[in-house]
């Protein structure tokens, strides 16, 4: 159906998340929550990125694939392609 | 005026922000002198700053200010009397905060007493009128039925002259009996008159006629405040003593006599005067009824307050009685902890009560040293603190050692999430806590009494993030109410199955029930979706194969990430606390275990998606078998997964091994050797054991003097050196940290089996509530579908939402408090919790009594 590419989304996350978690706690501004709310946008984005990344990793190289039944395949064939 | 003079001992602590750690301690004097004590107290509970040592010698009866406090619980008593009265009387009493300063008692004290003295007086005179004015109305109607019944019976009566005048022998016969009409009437309740008929009978055996009707209206009861129905009897008797048997039996059946008049005019006149009097109590009973209103209004307006105060001067006189008298009895001492960077503000409010109360000697604060373990403090706002509780739950943080909760504020909600991976469900979840932030002032919400409303509340916060974070995972694992989203469009394609096969399309599907796509053939996958599981995977039968390998090598990851930053932050610790030697001999060695055996795991697994794809998937090995047979050293008996394993593997399985010695062994060696070169050459020195605390510059100076007087061997002692008990400590460690790694990655793997399990119960009722209303025909299905849908989401709310989100709750609780906080927590500190008037409270039951 749709070509992925692995390259894309990886960039794209990468960069988000890069966002989220590098460049953001520079511009939290000054106050007694300043420590706890880097903390918290770190964690975020290590947690989140890692995440993403193991979903996207386990699916690059498929050892097997999906087993469908006849009437799935049928309407796979004619309503999503 | 008394002047007190108070002096504040105080160990002080410097407090960081929450997450690098509860505060130092440093020990310093400060004395305070103050007057009015009572005003100073609130100075200091205003700020929440001080808590105080218990005063232990002394008896808690013998302290000085239970009179008191006495006095204060019989405010309360008074004031709970005045709340019932209020409410009982349906005056509304007036919302919002008060937060009153709290004043002297005597003020007070009077102001209550006179206003439950005028209550209570008013009251009585009520029910005095009340009772008055029953008898009067009972007296009206007993006399309006009577006239009935004596005009009905004049035919009877008629009788008796007629008997008289007919024969003499009859009149002499009835005189010598002494006979006498007589009459008895009055009020009887219902339920009763008919045994009261009976009994009658029975006993004077009809020398007496009964004759009785109900009144129609209902009369309360002034004592019960019952409404009772009543009947009205006249009984005609003859002769005195059944007379007096008859008035007996009234008695018994507790009914109401009322005099009989013997002619017409004179009930007449009777019913007139009753009438007037009635008339006269009812005017002034409004007027008794007004005026209590009047007074009960008047008090509801500051009973609030008043109820506040009151709290708040038992709370002080509570604190008080834990400060002990000096040696001239005219000064309060009390010893408290502080934090270091609120001294200014204590001296501060100290100065301030001095200059109000207008004393000649100020109060002042005075640091003493001290070897006990101060409590922790760790400063939370009202996002924090549900977090902070929940780690607070399973110990609250040894002094100023890391503290685990701001991390907890992501990792806790991502591990729930990871188990509860489902955006519908997440979004509910999200929605809830939302509407509960949002009016998280309302007062209903915040004081409510209900136990699980209240749990609820307390940790919106938490469900807030746990719902966002679940809403992520459920976006990733593609799960929404059971069902995938199709965003980007499927990687797997269909049509090229048949492009590469010789067979129709038509006639492959219509031979095989089941096909499956291979990845092989070209066209059929075309690279990985890029944002979670592919959508496809949702309607595959193999779906569990694929999931479970995926979701299981994730829960590894994760946990191994996890712990190792644990380790870590236990790093932070012996830097903190100065014990370089830790780094070396229980972090590095540490990391080296964890990393070089589960951290290759992982590097294995990553490698295993990297390097090895469908074209050669016979070759793709277990990752499970080399892992085992890393350990068994056997690296020939399958093929390797890159050149040049075997060695590395070799090498990291000795250095892991090699570590665990260094850390058995390695920190209970070096502190005997420094503690035998201490000896040596007769040098104190403060070393970093677990059980010296450090102590001021005297003190130092003081153990040296001590330790030069008395020689070297009294070394031991004071230093309390024990080889074997830190050698049996370290070993406990070793082996706990060691099998840990293994049991606690296991561990980890609950939450690919809660994610699973969460999963499977959504698809079941799905399949088994929604589709079934769906598949019926539109006619009926459109009726049909409501109460399908209604059953649906019951069941998703009560077993989804609150069943398996409790579950996932607990389970991530545990991988926090077991397999986090087992690498470096040790939790065993007190809290440190403040005198201070926020903390009273000063909420109200639904009755409107005080707490």
């Amino acid at each position: 159906m749709v070509a992925h590419s692995l390259a894309l989304p990886m960039i794209c996350f990468t960069t988000l998340w890069g966002l989220v978690g590098i460049v953001a706690p520079i511009f939290v501004p000054k106050g007694p929550n300043r420590g706890v709310i880097i903390t918290s946008l770190i964690l975020t984005a290590v947690c989140c990125y890692l995440f993403w990344l193991i979903a996207i990793l386990a699916q690059t190289n498929p050892l097997f694939g999906p087993q469908l039944k006849n009437e799935t395949i049928w309407y796979l064939r004619y309503f999503w392609e | 005026m008394k002047i007190q003079h108070l002096r504040f001992t105080c160990l002080l602590s410097d407090d960081i922000a929450t997450f690098a750690g509860p505060p130092l301690s440093q020990t310093c004097e400060v004395s305070a002198v103050g007057t009015a004590h009572s005003l100073c107290l609130p100075q200091a509970g205003g700020t929440g700053g001080v808590t105080s040592e218990l005063n232990p010698t002394v008896n808690s009866f013998q302290r000085k200010f239970v009179t008191e406090i006495k006095r204060c619980e019989e405010m309360e008593r008074i004031l709970g009397y005045l709340l019932r009265e209020i409410k009982k009387s349906d005056i509304p009493l007036p919302e919002g905060e008060v937060n009153p300063v709290a004043p002297l008692p005597k003020h007070v004290m009077e102001q209550l007493q006179r206003l439950e003295s005028e209550l209570s007086e008013v009251t009585r005179n009520k029910e005095k009128l009340q009772k008055n004015l029953l008898e009067l109305t009972e007296y009206t109607h007993m006399l309006q039925i009577t006239r009935n019944f004596r005009e009905t019976r004049q035919t009877h009566y008629e009788e008796f002259p007629f008997l008289e005048k007919d024969s003499m022998m009859d009149y002499t016969s009835m005189q010598r009996l002494g006979a006498k009409l007589g009459f008895i009437s009055g009020l009887i309740q219902q339920v009763k008159i008919e045994a009261f008929e009976r009994m009658l009978w029975r006993v004077c055996k009809g020398y007496t006629i009964l004759s009785y009707a109900e009144i129609n209206e209902c009369l309360q009861n002034p004592d019960t405040g019952e409404v009772t129905r009543s009947v009205v009897f006249l009984i005609s008797y003859w002769g005195d003593q059944i007379g007096q048997k008859v008035k007996k039996i009234c008695d018994c059946y507790h009914c109401h006599l009322y005099p009989y008049p013997s002619s017409n005019e004179e009930r007449t006149d009777v019913v007139n005067g009753l009438r007037s009097r009635i008339q006269d109590l009812h005017t002034v009973l409004h007027r008794t009824e007004d005026y209590l209103r009047q007074v009960l209004n008047k008090a509801s307006e500051s009973v609030y307050t008043w109820v506040i105060q009151v709290k708040k001067m038992k709370a002080i006189y509570h604190i008080l009685n834990l400060c002990s008298f000096d040696v001239t009895n005219k000064c309060l001492i009390a010893e408290v902890w502080c934090p270091v960077n609120d001294l200014s503000v204590l001296r501060k409010a100290l100065e301030d009560c001095s200059r109000k109360s207008g004393a000649t000697v100020p109060s002042f604060v005075n640091r003493i040293p001290s070897s006990d373990i101060p409590p922790t403090l760790i400063r939370t706002n009202k996002f924090t603190s549900g977090f902070q509780n929940i780690v607070d739950a399973y110990g609250v943080g040894s002094y100023r050692e890391v503290n685990p909760a701001p991390y907890t504020i992501i990792t806790f909600p991502f591990l729930f999430a990871v188990m509860f991976g489902d955006l519908g469900h997440g979004l509910i979840m999200s929605l809830f806590a939302l509407w509960m932030v949002i009016y998280e002032n309302d007062r209903k919400l915040k004081r409510s009494r209900n136990e699980f409303w209240n749990t609820f509340y307390d940790g919106r916060y938490i469900i807030l993030m746990m719902g966002l974070f679940s809403i992520y995972t459920g976006l990733i694992y593609n799960d929404c109410f059971s069902k995938s989203l199709n965003i980007f469009g499927s990687s797997w394609s269909v049509r090229a199955i048949w492009h590469s096969s010789t067979l129709s399309f038509i006639l492959m599907v219509n031979t095989n029930a089941f096909l499956t796509l291979d990845p092989n053939v070209t066209g059929v996958f075309n690279g990985p979706y890029p944002f979670g599981i592919d959508p496809i995977w949702n309607m595959a039968s193999n779906r569990l194969t694929f999931l479970n390998s995926y979701k299981m090598k994730m829960s590894v990851i994760l946990g191994i990430i996890h712990m190792t930053f644990g380790v870590v932050l236990g790093g932070i610790n012996h830097i903190h606390f100065r014990k370089k030697f830790n780094l070396f001999l229980m972090l590095i060695p540490e990391l080296l275990f964890l990393l070089f055996l589960f951290g290759y795991l992982v590097f294995m697994v990553v490698f295993k998606w990297l390097a090895f794809s469908a074209a050669n998937s016979q070759a793709a090995p277990s990752i499970l078998i080399h892992f085992i047979n890393m350990f068994l050293m056997q690296g020939d008996t399958i093929p390797h997964l890159y050149s040049g394993q075997k060695t590395l593997q070799v090498f990291l399985l000795v250095i892991a091994l090699l570590a665990v010695p260094v850390l058995l062994l390695g920190k209970p060696v070096y502190l005997y050797w420094l503690h035998k070169g201490q000896n040596r050459f007769g040098v104190y020195r403060v070393s970093g054991y677990e059980r010296v605390r450090r102590t001021s510059e005297e003190e130092m100076s003081l153990m040296r003097a001590h330790d030069m007087e008395e020689g070297s061997n009294h070394d031991s002692l004071t230093s309390s050196f024990d080889f074997a008990d830190i050698f049996l400590h370290q070993s406990i460690h070793t082996i706990e940290y060691c099998l840990g790694c293994v049991s606690n990655t296991a561990s980890y793997l609950r939450l690919w089996a809660l994610s699973l399990a969460h999963a499977q119960l959504s698809e079941v009722l799905w399949a088994m509530v929604m589709r079934v209303g769906l598949r019926v025909g539109s006619r009926v299905g459109i009726l049909f579908l409501v109460p399908v849908f209604g059953l649906f989401a019951v069941l998703t709310v009560s077993i989804l939402l609150v069943m398996e989100g409790l579950s996932a709750f607990l389970h991530a609780l545990r991988l926090h408090w077991v397999e986090f906080q087992n690498k470096f927590y040790s939790g065993a500190g007190t809290k440190f919790s403040p005198f201070a008037f926020s903390l009273i409270h000063t909420g109200f039951e639904n009755d409107g009594l005080p707490l």
